[in-house]
């Protein structure tokens, strides 16, 4: 019996998305030309990071509502997460944008399970605009979760790179010829007793793969009826054990994998296996993944978003790192005859 | 699956550190800056009125300073990334945990963010330091006192 | 004259690897690392090895923070030679005072001057 398991009979489809970027991500990630909005300034031009992380979501936020050519109060609900402490950066975007909020948790996995909360409210007509999304700040994280940016610490090939961007998702009732989300499955939380908080994708491989074995199975699916399985921030170790993880699970071949994190900055050795942050599986999910469904060149995908539940504290207590994986499947409608 | 079945995968699949090699860069780094400091004890014998014994502190305020410098442009954390140890290990490293947590915490104030995070890091090396400083000293005392060894 | 500048980066060097040793092969944090390397100084000044190393290897030994643990026991014996039992507390900082003011100076100087950035 899996658990886990939803189907939206309705369909509800995504209107329209925004994604911003830092200056690094402007430099050297490979999606940069495909992101709404990308800063000059790692802080935006405001004082503090976490201002900046706000900003990020905010401006993400209204880029999607102005291209859906919505205001603010025509909004139903507002799902968004971070990973800083209290999700401050989440909750003041919510207090500028005044739309009722709820702030979700899933850290790197927040990206998918807002849009699922979001399918879920469409899905049952409890609203028809909601917005969803996620969103990290390099500086913010970094100094919360590991040591002072200028403090010299040697980074070793697992590492990866939390990356300043935001992505926002405007969901609504069903309309044709726009990506709609099918079905999704919400991960169980899986500790495979990993211990290094600078090898997270070996700690967030395991939880993925649950993940997709049970979306596979429960909905009745082979990876085949996907254009692309696309990971959030896995990196390229992580990646790899996934890959490895699937053969071992009897999957005939991962030719349409993807990895949102290995894949972010190249292959830039400067960020050794990859990116990461709760605003990374965002911003390429909203950008590259949206535009290519827009353009029938992916017609069927499943987005699936890893987070790593470990805390700076829970860390240093002894404790091991618990992940989570959510899946949800968008598809497009062949081109229609017009 | 089992945590240990994992755990065995994990690790065929998962880079290795290259030892040898971040052994040579730490070597390198850590004998470089040793051998600043070097140059700059002389600049202090020669020019000031040190002896080979007391030159060491201001020399090693003088290598702080300089780990500010490089730690305020960003380029520590270069020099951390490529030398390993060979970059924590000296005492520019001290330096850097304690000037990156300073800069790093001026948002929340000069009180409260820089006067409580600057030993953040160092902290711990200080009250080893101290406390197995008095540890040492205790028993060599106590062992002098009771005629087993001498000063 | 020219020996020491040799020996003070061979030395210097060394002890480094066993730092990086410590966190590449041991897995020690580098908190912990340095932590480890203080406390081996201090130790070896005990038994009196750490002065001799000195002479030898000159900034090779008092650059790296192994040589704090060294002056802090320095400190502290010499005291305790003087004055018995309570020297041992009131001479620790008698020699290493430079280390840790610079670090406090500079530390307040370097967040007035610099804002952290999130560059590679």
């Amino acid at each position: 019996m899996i658990r886990g398991l939803l189907t939206f009979q309705s369909k509800p489809s995504i209107y329209a998305t925004g994604v911003t970027a830092g200056p690094l991500e402007k430099k050297k990630s490979v999606f940069a030309p495909l992101f709404d909005k990308v800063y000059e300034d790692e802080r935006c031009d405001l004082p503090t990071n976490e201002d900046g992380h706000k900003q990020l979501m905010y401006d993400a936020v209204l880029i999607a509502l102005s291209k859906a050519k919505k205001q603010p109060e025509k909004i139903d609900f507002f799902l968004t997460g971070d990973l800083v402490n209290q999700m401050t950066p989440s909750n003041f975007t919510a207090q500028a944008l005044a739309i009722p909020y709820i702030g979700l948790f899933s850290a790197c996995a927040t990206s998918v399970s807002s849009m699922i909360t979001a399918a879920l409210l469409a899905d049952a007509k409890q609203a028809n605009w909601i917005m969803a999304g996620s969103s990290s700040q390099h500086n913010a994280i970094e100094r919360q979760f590991r040591y002072p940016l200028e403090y010299g610490s040697q980074k070793g090939a697992t590492a990866q790179w939390t990356v300043t961007a935001a992505g926002a998702v405007l969901i609504g009732q069903h309309k044709v010829d726009t990506p709609v989300i099918d079905c999704a499955t919400v991960g169980k939380v899986i500790d495979m007793g990993m211990t290094d908080p600078l090898n997270m994708g070996s700690a967030m491989a395991p939880a993925a793969s649950d993940t997709l074995m049970n979306h596979l199975t429960g909905h009745g699916r082979t990876i085949d009826d996907y254009d692309t399985i696309i990971t959030g921030d896995l990196g390229s170790n992580g990646f790899k054990i996934f890959k490895a993880l699937a053969n071992e699970n009897g999957l005939p071949h991962t030719k349409n994998f993807r990895d949102a994190g290995e894949e972010f900055y190249g292959n830039d050795p400067s960020f050794k296996a990859g990116a990461s942050g709760s605003g990374c599986s965002a911003a390429v999910f909203l950008s590259d993944v949206y535009q290519k469904m827009l353009t029938r060149e992916y017609k069927r995908v499943l987005l699936l978003a890893t987070g790593a539940l470990l805390s700076p504290l829970s860390f240093q207590q002894g404790d091991t790192i618990p992940c989570i994986a959510h899946a949800i499947e968008l598809s497009m409608n062949e081109v229609t005859a017009e | 699956m089992q945590q240990e079945k994992y755990a065995q995968i994990e690790k065929e699949l998962s880079p290795k550190p290259p030892i040898l090699k971040n052994v040579m860069k730490a070597f390198l780094t850590g004998g470089l800056i040793c051998l600043v400091g070097q140059f700059i004890a002389l600049f202090y014998i020669t020019y000031f009125d040190f002896t080979e014994r007391t030159a060491s502190n201001p020399t090693v305020a003088t290598m702080i300073f300089i780990a500010m410098l490089l730690t305020g442009f960003g380029l520590y954390k270069k020099i951390s990334q490529f030398g390993g140890a060979g970059a924590a290990v000296p005492i520019t490293g001290f330096g850097n945990a304690v000037v990156s947590a300073a800069i790093e915490h001026k948002s929340e104030g000069y009180v409260l963010g820089v006067g409580g995070n600057m030993f953040k890091l160092a902290g711990s090396v200080i009250l080893f330091g101290v406390f197995s400083a008095f540890v040492v000293a205790l028993i060599k005392t106590i062992l002098v006192k009771f005629g087993v060894v001498s000063w | 004259m020219i020996s020491i500048y040799i020996t003070s980066f061979i030395v210097g060097g060394l002890i480094c690897v066993i730092g990086q040793l410590l966190m590449d092969v041991a897995k020690l944090t580098p908190a912990h690392t340095l932590v480890s390397l203080v406390v081996t100084g201090s130790v070896l000044d005990g038994i009196g090895w750490y002065e001799p190393l000195i002479d030898f290897a000159g900034a090779g030994a008092t650059i790296p923070i192994t040589s704090f643990g060294n002056a802090l026991t320095h400190g502290a014996m010499a005291e305790a030679e003087k004055h018995g039992l309570v020297g041992v507390v009131t001479g620790m900082f008698e020699v290493t005072s430079s280390g840790i003011s610079a670090a406090i100076i500079f530390g307040l100087i370097g967040a007035l001057l610099f804002t952290s950035k999130g560059n590679v």
